[in-house]
């Protein structure tokens, strides 16, 4: 115990190590949202440690997402471009990698915890080694002198958040989950440096060969909606899903549902929102006929605008929501599908405010 | 033959760990410990190779006594060797520590029983959750690896190649490799097979290999267990819905609430941030 407490406590000189890297991924020559997510993360990390961001691009006919990536906020931007790089292969790029973390020493390196982010980070963190966060949702930095990276992950089936924490090695790498950063505005005015690095490996020293690509059919993408339409037991059938997918329609959103509404089978599990299924932070979520049951309300309550629409007006739900409507659902919905359209339509911008009654006070009036 | 060596590992089933509302921590108790169901799905698609083409089945696992009855599980469907490593040094290992000694272990039994051809771990496990072990082995094996594999398509002996399914976020990727390969199981692979009456009796009696530290003269100890591991858990929170003081929004007819509600979405940046303005 003794020897790990010293292990512990004396910091090695990092002082080599300076830098925030945020691995672009791409598909075909169109970036994955994620990696502009990670740049605006990264933006505010390399901020408060006061160094660059650095951006690196791998693929074959990328030279614009390097562009990008320093529209997205990135100060620099590293670019190995070249034919065997067209697809993700694990050898090539991690090794591509592994030579800019070698010459570059960025101190935080961040992947999207996608498929391909997870492959990646798994590989270059056991090659280096350093510690790799798996899966993180909220990211900080330390300030100098210590400057670790405080890496923030849900565990034990997101009912609990851990940080984690990487003192002994350096990079601190970290996958992030898409959908929960946000990046900045892309802002075409800025200019930056574009690196370019040589690939690594020839085609006849790859054993992978990829074969084909079977495009599939979007998934509904709730962890990533920034409109969610979510309907529960008081739909009363799979029918008035239609209601909702009409108004989810209306906001270019998505349906969601409660537990409830999934074992029922009314709707698919990709759609459950909650302990058990998707959490969800979403720009605007609207919970219609949910009770608000703790499982459901620990997979949404980080939505930026909570609608709830009930007929019960002591229903939990109202607890967490930013504007509550006590009434019918099979009524309500439909008015603010076409108010909304309307709105749409005519490019309405605000109304004069209208007077409204605070939650509480309605809750003992009922 | 081909040799096949398939990572599980036990957890508790962390979907039926519950919060406890008095005192805000997780109940752990009564928690029922299975094996991760990813590496289930590659203990079955090892076994559907040797039912296929022929092939050794040895299946290893990390973790403490108990998780002895766990590899007799895979015994009874059909794993022909079992290894437990087992050793309070293990204790704390994260996963750059977890796949060094389970690389290690791999390379043991290649010795012991043959070359290794194919690796099996689990997308990721339900305690970790990272699916990090399976790309760490693979790295520190030198080992081809393929991630996210929803089908075997060919496993082809003779030249020594492999054909698989990805699936990825957006579609479905087809690759082909060369053995020595490492994949991780999604549950789309295959339907999990029950056990077979003489697989059950080969269980009962079959007793698997267990190696500790002491079977590994050349494991390095600062690699192993919590030493071994540079991830360290500074804090854990459970996270509770904050309650927001809402705004109640009342009207005598279904259109003037959907108006209204409609008007307060419309206030500040909200329509121009989620596209509603062009
Ligand atoms: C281990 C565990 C995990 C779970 N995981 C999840 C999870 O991931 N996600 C999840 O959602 N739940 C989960 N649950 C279930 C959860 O406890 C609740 O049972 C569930 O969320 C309730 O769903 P509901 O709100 O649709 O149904 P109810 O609680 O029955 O609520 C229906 C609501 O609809 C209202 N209503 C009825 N008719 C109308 C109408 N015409 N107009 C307006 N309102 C109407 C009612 O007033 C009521 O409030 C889990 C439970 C357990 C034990
Ligand atoms: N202790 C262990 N023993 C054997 N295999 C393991 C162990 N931990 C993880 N694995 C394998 O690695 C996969 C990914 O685990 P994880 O990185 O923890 O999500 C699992 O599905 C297992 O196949």
């Amino acid at each position: 115990m003794m020897a790990e407490e010293e292990i512990e406590d004396a910091m090695p000189d990092w002082s080599a190590y300076r830098g925030v890297l945020i691995v672009v991924e791409q598909r075909a020559g169109i970036a994955k949202k994620v990696s502009w997510q990670l740049l605006g993360e990264g933006k505010k990390l390399a901020a408060k440690l006061e160094v660059p961001l650095y951006a690196l691009v791998i693929g074959h006919q990328v030279e614009h997402l390097a562009t990008e990536a320093i529209y997205y906020g990135a100060d620099k931007a590293f670019l190995c471009d070249s034919p065997e790089l067209k697809d993700y292969r694990t050898r090539p790029y991690s090794r591509i990698c592994l030579k800019l973390i070698d010459v570059v020493k960025p101190e935080i390196v961040l992947f999207g915890a996608t498929a391909t982010g997870r492959d990646l980070a798994g590989a270059i963190g056991t090659h280096l080694p350093t510690g790799l966060t798996a899966d993180t949702t909220e990211l900080d930095v330390e300030p100098h002198p210590s400057r670790l990276l405080l890496a923030s992950r849900p565990a034990f089936s997101e009912k609990m958040m851990a940080t984690i924490l990487c003192k002994q090695y350096r990079p601190q790498m970290a996958t992030a989950r898409a959908g929960v950063f946000q990046s900045l505005p892309r802002n075409t005015g800025l200019k930056a440096e574009i690196v370019r690095i040589e690939s690594t490996m020839k085609e006849e020293e790859i054993a992978a060969q990829v074969l084909d690509f079977i495009q599939g059919h979007e998934k509904v993408n709730l962890e990533e909606a920034e409109i969610i339409v979510a309907g529960g037991r008081g739909l009363g059938g799979p029918d008035a899903f239609a209601l909702l997918k009409e108004l989810a329609d209306a906001l270019g959103g998505v349906v969601g549902a409660s537990r409830v509404a999934v074992d029922a089978g009314w709707i698919k599990h990709e759609h459950q929102v909650g302990q058990t299924g998707n959490t969800v932070r979403p720009k605007l979520y609207f919970a219609i006929g949910i009770s608000g049951a703790v499982q459901h309300t620990v997979g949404m309550a980080s939505s930026e605008v909570v609608v709830a629409i009930n007929k019960d007006a002591n229903a939990p739900i109202f607890q967490f929501a930013h504007y509550g409507i006590v009434g019918d659902l099979f009524k309500i919905v439909p008015q603010i599908t076409e108010e909304v359209k309307r709105r749409r339509k005519l490019g309405l911008s605000a109304l004069p405010p209208i007077p409204s009654v605070p939650l509480e006070t309605t809750a003992q009036i009922s | 033959m081909l040799h096949i060596v398939v990572c599980v590992k036990q957890v508790p089933d962390s979907r039926e760990i519950r919060i406890d509302p008095k005192t805000n921590t997780l109940i752990r108790q009564g928690v029922p410990s299975i094996i991760n169901f990813y590496d289930m799905h590659g203990l079955e698609e090892a076994l559907r190779i040797k039912d296929e083409l022929g092939a050794r089945v040895t299946v290893v696992t990390m973790g403490p006594p108990p998780a002895e009855k766990g590899l007799k599980e895979c015994i009874s469907l059909g794993a022909d060797e079992a290894v437990l490593v087992t050793d309070r040094g293990f204790a704390g290992a994260d996963t750059l520590a977890t796949s060094y000694v389970v690389a290690k272990t791999i390379q043991k039994i290649a010795d012991k029983w043959g070359p290794v051809d194919l690796v099996f771990c689990g997308k990721q496990t339900l305690d970790g959750d990272t699916g990090q072990v399976g790309p760490g082995v693979a790295c520190r094996l030198d080992l081809e690896q393929l991630t996210y594999v929803s089908k075997v398509v060919k496993v082809d002996e003779e030249h020594r190649r492999v054909t698989v399914h990805r699936q990825l976020e957006d579609g479905i990727e087809v690759v082909e490799t060369s053995m020595p390969v490492l994949f991780t199981a999604l549950k789309e692979l295959n339907k999990v097979r029950r056990a077979s009456l003489p697989g059950m009796i080969r269980a009962a009696r079959y007793k698997p290999t267990i190696w500790t530290t002491a079977d590994f003269p050349d494991l390095e100890k600062a690699k192993i267990g919590l030493k071994g591991s540079p991830t360290i858990v500074a804090k854990t929170w459970i996270p509770v819905a904050k309650a927001v003081n809402g705004t109640m929004i009342e009207g005598d007819s279904p259109e003037l609430i959907a108006e209204q509600l409609t008007a307060k979405l419309w206030e500040g940046d909200l329509p121009e941030r989620l596209g509603w303005t062009s």
